[in-house]
């Protein structure tokens, strides 16, 4: 009877952590639909940031955002899979290899407020002010390692014979790589870009001393450049009640692209497997 | 004069390929370099003009340009430690009921659903912290705690002080969220690695659920656990913003974990930019270097464990 108990009572504790996780996520996009809805209209996409207490949108914190993730993944993305294709193809059990992989772990797992000190002391402190493209690179910084480590999972996926039977019709290590193995895992890479665009589109800390954040309309990178994360932070925090609606309606449509960028990535693999 | 290309010259594809991979790679050994470096370099003046001291005063005044790191640092670890020890138990039991006992149907999409928690912005976060949870936290438990736990000896002073629902213990509470997704996936996986027969032997003489868990599963991953562990951990130390919204911004150590405290990111991430002058910008870069040191220290551990147990 007693084990019979503690058993049925094991499985309900378990149960009731699963509905508390799941619980959370629920009352999280609850709260973000509830309170962002409200703000949902024409406005937030035409019109730019409003002074204090004013009404107007989000137009030039979007573009910001775009503009900086854009730029990140355009520069972290060729480095990263020429990174992972070097691990997986050449260095393999090497011990420089295994020194790559493991500081390249770290990397990833630096808190992003570091990256952003970092980017502001040799960018932002040598060129003399905050900017677009200080924000674009520490974003970069942040999307590379994860893109390495998926190229090289990738790659390791493809089968030897797939690179023998390109070895043995006497194409050169380079082209089997690029036309073979890439083709093969490329669905698996791009969902590895699809997660970093979707980690790094949510980056706060590391923009607050790099790009800033700027009030006005700009798609210069050399100035300092609204961006999403950067006003939601300073517009929830102020007394004003129209920059807090902005602040809740920004969170909620970051939150839902990054989301839908996650659902997405996982369900590529799938959708490509069904065409096939 | 025609260009020379690759394409004339196949075999020299080859070299310029691997050189072009070898020094993407190698990048990451220069960056993180650089990146120790600079905050190394950054926080070298308040280092000189505070020497040991840095790390064991409380002094944080910018007016009188006294800095120390200990305010900071205990609030990061005291409301990490919290958060590892919430989210152990929950993680445990999530991992448990989607891989043990859930039929598979549902598993996949409950984990997924989980999993998505880990990419909800930390910003996102933070404001759920501050709007909704620590109001609710405040008026739920804290003034129950303050009724009814602060006469007890010893445990009463962690749950005294005012129902402020922003604090230590709520960063530690919504930490915990942040990182149930890693622990649980872990945990996860490292269930997945037990051989089925161990299962079916343990059933086979008449063990319960609970007892084949229990006593058999969760002892043959305890490495495995141990690691993702001390791996969630080093993403509690490192989180920002969720931390600055919800710990208050108090440069002070109080016993009571009601009580609004400090981290190290969220006194660089609220100060950073309203900072006083160069000596100020120094000691906030020092403890950049601070977490940057403790975060190496413990992901460092976390790999080299879970890395023995995969092999």
């Amino acid at each position: 009877m007693i084990r019979k108990f503690k058993n049925e009572l094991f499985k309900f504790l378990c149960l009731a952590s699963t509905a508390i996780g799941l619980g959370i996520l629920v009352l999280i996009l609850f709260t973000l639909f509830q309170k962002g809805f409200a703000g949902m209209n024409w406005a937030l996409f035409t019109q730019v940031t409003p002074g204090p207490g004013g009404e107007g949108g989000l137009l030039n914190a979007i573009i910001g955002s775009v503009i900086m993730t854009g730029i990140g993944i355009l520069v972290a993305t060729p480095i990263g899979v020429l990174a992972g294709t070097w691990l997986a193809e050449y260095g393999q059990n090497s011990k420089t290899a295994d020194t790559i992989r493991f500081l390249n772990g770290m990397l990833m797992s630096a808190p992003s407020i570091l990256i952003g000190l970092f980017v502001y002391e040799i960018v932002v402190v040598t060129s003399g002010h905050f900017s677009g493209w200080a924000g674009s690179i520490a974003l970069a910084i942040i999307a590379l390692p994860v893109i390495i480590s998926t190229t090289e999972e990738m790659l390791k996926l493809v089968p030897t014979q797939l690179r023998e039977a390109g070895a043995g019709l006497g194409t050169p290590k380079w082209r089997v790589t690029l036309q073979l193995s890439y083709r093969a895992v490329g669905t698996g890479i791009v969902t590895g870009i699809l997660l970093s665009i979707a980690r790094i589109s949510g980056e706060t800390a590391p923009l607050l001393f790099t790009a800033l954040n700027s009030s006005f309309m700009s798609v210069n990178p050399n100035e300092p450049m609204a961006n999403l994360p950067v006003t939601i932070y300073q517009y929830a925090m102020s007394p004003y009640e129209s920059w807090n609606q902005l602040a809740w309606s920004g969170a909620l449509l970051i939150t839902m692209a990054i989301l839908f960028l996650n659902v997405l990535s996982r369900a590529l693999p799938q959708l490509k497997k069904r065409r096939s | 004069m025609r260009a020379i290309s690759i394409v004339d010259f196949p075999w020299q594809g080859d070299n310029l390929f691997r050189r072009a991979c070898f020094v993407s790679a190698g990048l990451i050994s220069v960056l993180m370099f650089c990146i120790m470096l600079s905050l190394i370099f950054g926080a070298w003046p308040a280092m000189e003009k505070f020497g040991l001291s840095f790390f064991t005063s409380t002094e944080w005044n910018p007016v009188t340009e006294e800095f120390g790191a200990l305010n900071a640092l205990y609030g990061t670890v005291v409301s990490s430690v919290i958060a590892v020890m919430l989210a152990l138990p929950i993680g445990l039991g999530v991992a448990i009921f989607l891989s043990e006992l859930c039929p598979a149907a549902i598993s996949k999409p409950l984990f997924i659903a989980i999993e998505l928690l880990a990419a909800v912005p930390s910003i996102i976060y933070g404001m759920w912290g501050l709007f909704v949870f620590a109001p609710w936290f405040a008026d739920g438990f804290q003034i129950w705690a303050s009724d009814n736990l602060s006469e007890i000896p010893v445990i009463g002073t962690l749950f005294s002080g005012p129902p402020m629902g922003v604090g230590l213990l709520t960063s530690g509470i919504i930490l915990a969220f942040m990182i149930l997704p890693i622990l649980t996936s872990l945990i996860k996986e490292a269930l997945s690695t037990v051989p089925k027969v161990l299962r079916e032997a343990t059933y086979g003489i008449g063990a319960t659920q609970f007892e084949v868990i229990v006593k058999v599963l969760l002892p043959a991953i305890k490495g495995p656990i141990f690691g993702a562990l001390i791996l969630a951990l080093g993403r509690a130390l490192g989180e920002t913003m969720a931390i600055t919204f919800v710990i208050g911004g108090a440069q002070s150590i109080d016993t009571s974990l009601f009580m609004p405290a400090t981290s190290i990111s969220a006194s660089i991430a609220n100060q950073f930019n309203e900072a006083t002058g160069d000596m100020h910008i120094s000691a906030l870069i020092g403890l950049g270097l601070v977490l940057f040191m403790i975060t190496f220290m413990v992901m460092g551990t976390a790999r080299v464990l879970l890395r023995r147990k995969a092999k």
